[in-house]
């Protein structure tokens, strides 16, 4: 009997805080389930800077969509470097929507998986994108460094922060708007792919998303100029400071279109399509474009913005990926494939 | 036991400077560089993770908490731990007992694999996982017909924290089964006890206090682990993201005040199980000082 006791003795000192585990989260999960029925679940899985977008946007459509139908829509967000974000949902993260920083990567998920058809791109209206966005570059109060244009970038002396281009959307876009500037400026692919390997010698650390960098810009100190998104840079400047940073806007810049869509396979699973597809529409409604705007994502009906948030924007020349590159298959078989120009010039 | 007691008499009446050879100005040397390392690397970051918590106010502070994201994380860490615990404390026994009481072949391999945790990096403790389980891993087509999921979900966390702490509980009893030898046990045996009363009447009593020692530096590792959760966790906010996870998110979101508040608890739980551990130590002392005479 002695030994008994002095078993349960034992196992009452690691038995006592698991059991209180157990009831927490067993009471947790219970309150959880009581609304099952007439509560639907979507998960968008997204890139790095729209966090502050969703957040607000998805208040909104829960709002809407619990007028239109009576059932309340609970939206669960994935946030990190877009070509990560992809990866995951090819390896099975069940998104109902992906809202990613650019098209490869959503082309890359229907062609690994098969859960997305080939023409998504046209389901929506705008290439599927319900906003658009550019490159421009955050600097350090005053200007210190003088950068005004890419060619600064280059210059002896000056460090450039961007994310890394194999995993994050908007390093990217950062790279082909570089090299898009400097075929133009210097006339031939020779010329760019030189200024593209100047420009990432200058660079001391690639972080793995876009928000990574701008911690590291930022919060870090580390850098004369990041390689930001225009609604990354405003974010920065607005949230940590305006006596902080300064926005510069270079003489040209790429048109950046984070597209939208939902993934088939998964909204079906989970029997949300319909709601997936209508989540996706909202961001093109009156309401939708007047929450893109004001975080800073350039509405494509700059109609329903707000007015005070459209003055925000400068005006810069946009050059089109599909102009300048030929689409993103062939930008991203010609530059950020395995072997391909990204990993030629870059040797960290 | 007179020899003894003029042995221990005489190490007490030495002065160590002698016993040791060392000058002052060396010895404050060393205690200097130690505790300049000390401050520089341990303690101040310590102390940064409160003051940022801190820096808007108990009220910003508390604040943090409220929020059903932070509030998720800390049950999900909680739920995680509370799974895995339990089965590393059972597998950690199982193993020692095997590897401490009895003679086989492949004994070395045994403690080598159990050690594998230790030596890969948590990057990869979370990859292997979505290479076997991922829906295009090996066993992913077949769990993902039945509607299972356990990549970036609650299972795919929880088996990717058993891989990175199962080798703590079996590390700490291992090697104290080994030093105790299995005379208790023959002994029990040889009266007529049952291989289970052996077990409970006998060993566990003696190595109770390495099991609580590897129960408490487990429990803190499965809360805390990043790599490997970070792999498999797919990031849902308020969902599979764990409070280490969490504490990234908000860091990442400008919202430093909560990410070091979250953090602060994690700090806590640092700090307890540093006492826990000191306690263990003691009571271990204690009762080694009071069996010696004896």
């Amino acid at each position: 009997m002695k030994a008994t006791r002095n078993v349960f003795r034992l196992f009452s000192l690691f038995a006592a805080p698991l059991l209180a585990f157990s009831t927490l989260t067993a009471t947790g999960c219970g309150s959880s389930d009581a609304s099952e029925s007439d509560v639907v679940k979507l998960l968008n899985v997204s890139y790095d800077p729209t966090r502050e977008l969703y957040k607000e946007f998805n208040e909104a459509f829960a709002e809407y969509w619990k007028k239109k139908t009576g059932q309340t829509v609970q939206i669960e967000m994935s946030h990190g470097g877009a070509g990560k974000q992809a990866r995951a949902v090819v390896d099975g993260l069940p998104a109902d929507v992906v809202t990613l920083a650019l098209a490869y990567d959503i082309d890359a998920i229907g062609e690994k998986t098969g859960y997305i058809p080939a023409d998504w791109q046209s389901r929506l209206p705008n290439n599927s994108s319900p906003y658009t966005s550019t490159i421009v570059f955050l600097v350090r109060k005053g200007n210190p460094k003088n950068i005004r244009d890419w060619d600064d970038l280059v210059r002896e002396g000056i460090t450039v922060v961007t994310p890394n281009p194999k995993t994050s959307g908007g390093a990217r876009w950062n790279y082909l708007a570089a090299w898009a500037y400097a075929r133009e400026k210097y006339g031939s692919e020779e010329a760019a792919r030189d200024f593209v390997t100047r420009l990432f010698r200058q660079v001391p650390v690639l972080d793995s998303g876009a928000r990574g960098s701008t911690n590291t810009f930022v919060q870090r100190g580390i850098g004369d100029v990041l390689l930001a998104w225009e609604n990354e840079a405003f974010l920065a400047v607005n949230e940590l400071g305006p006596d902080k940073f300064d926005i510069i806007v270079p003489s040209v810049s790429i048109l950046a279109e984070p597209p939208v869509t939902v993934v088939d396979h998964w909204a079906k699973t989970h029997g949300t399509t319909e709601v997936a597809q209508e989540y996706l529409k909202y961001l093109y409604s009156p309401v939708g474009q007047r929450v893109v705007a004001k975080h800073y994502y350039r509405p494509v009906h700059p109609e329903h913005a707000d007015p005070a948030d459209m003055k925000r924007f400068p005006q810069v020349r946009l050059i089109t990926i599909d102009e300048a590159f030929g689409g993103w298959q062939k930008a991203h078989a010609a530059h950020f494939a395995d072997g391909g120009t990204f990993d030629q010039i870059y040797s960290p | 036991m007179a020899g003894t007691i003029t042995l221990r008499k005489s190490a007490a009446g030495t002065p160590v400077r002698l016993a040791t050879g060392e000058s002052t100005a060396v010895r404050w040397l060393l205690i200097g560089i130690s505790l300049t390392f000390l401050t520089l690397f341990l303690f101040l970051p310590l102390a940064a993770v409160f003051v940022e918590a801190f820096r808007k106010g108990v009220g910003a502070y508390l604040q943090s908490f409220n929020d059903p994201a932070a509030y998720a994380a800390i049950r999900l860490t909680l739920l995680v731990t509370a799974i895995a615990l339990p089965l590393n404390l059972v597998f950690g026994l199982a193993a020692s007992w095997a590897i401490g009481k009895f003679e086989f072949r492949g004994k070395q391999l045994l403690i080598t694999l159990i050690d594998l945790p230790f030596a890969v990096s948590p990057v990869i403790s979370g990859l292997i996982y979505v290479l076997l389980y991922g829906i295009h891993g090996w066993f992913g087509p077949w769990l993902a017909e039945r509607g299972i999921q356990v990549i970036f979900a609650v299972p795919g966390i929880v088996l990717a924290t058993i891989f990175v702490t199962f080798p703590f509980i079996a590390r700490e009893v291992i090697p104290l089964m080994q030093e105790q030898g299995t005379e208790e046990e023959q002994a029990a045996i040889t009266l007529g006890a049952s291989g289970w009363q052996t077990f409970f009447r006998v060993t566990l009593p003696n190595v109770k206090w390495a099991v609580l020692y590897g129960v408490i530096l487990c429990n803190a590792r499965a809360m805390g682990e990043f790599g490997a959760v970070s792999v498999v966790s797919g990031h849902i906010r308020g969902k599979t993201n764990t409070m280490p996870l969490h504490v990234e998110i908000l860091y990442n979101e400008y919202n430093f005040v909560a990410a070091f508040a979250v953090a602060s608890l994690l700090a806590l739980l640092a700090l307890v199980t540093l006492v826990l551990k000191s306690l263990i130590e003691w009571r271990t002392r204690v009762q080694h000082d009071q069996e010696e005479p004896s």
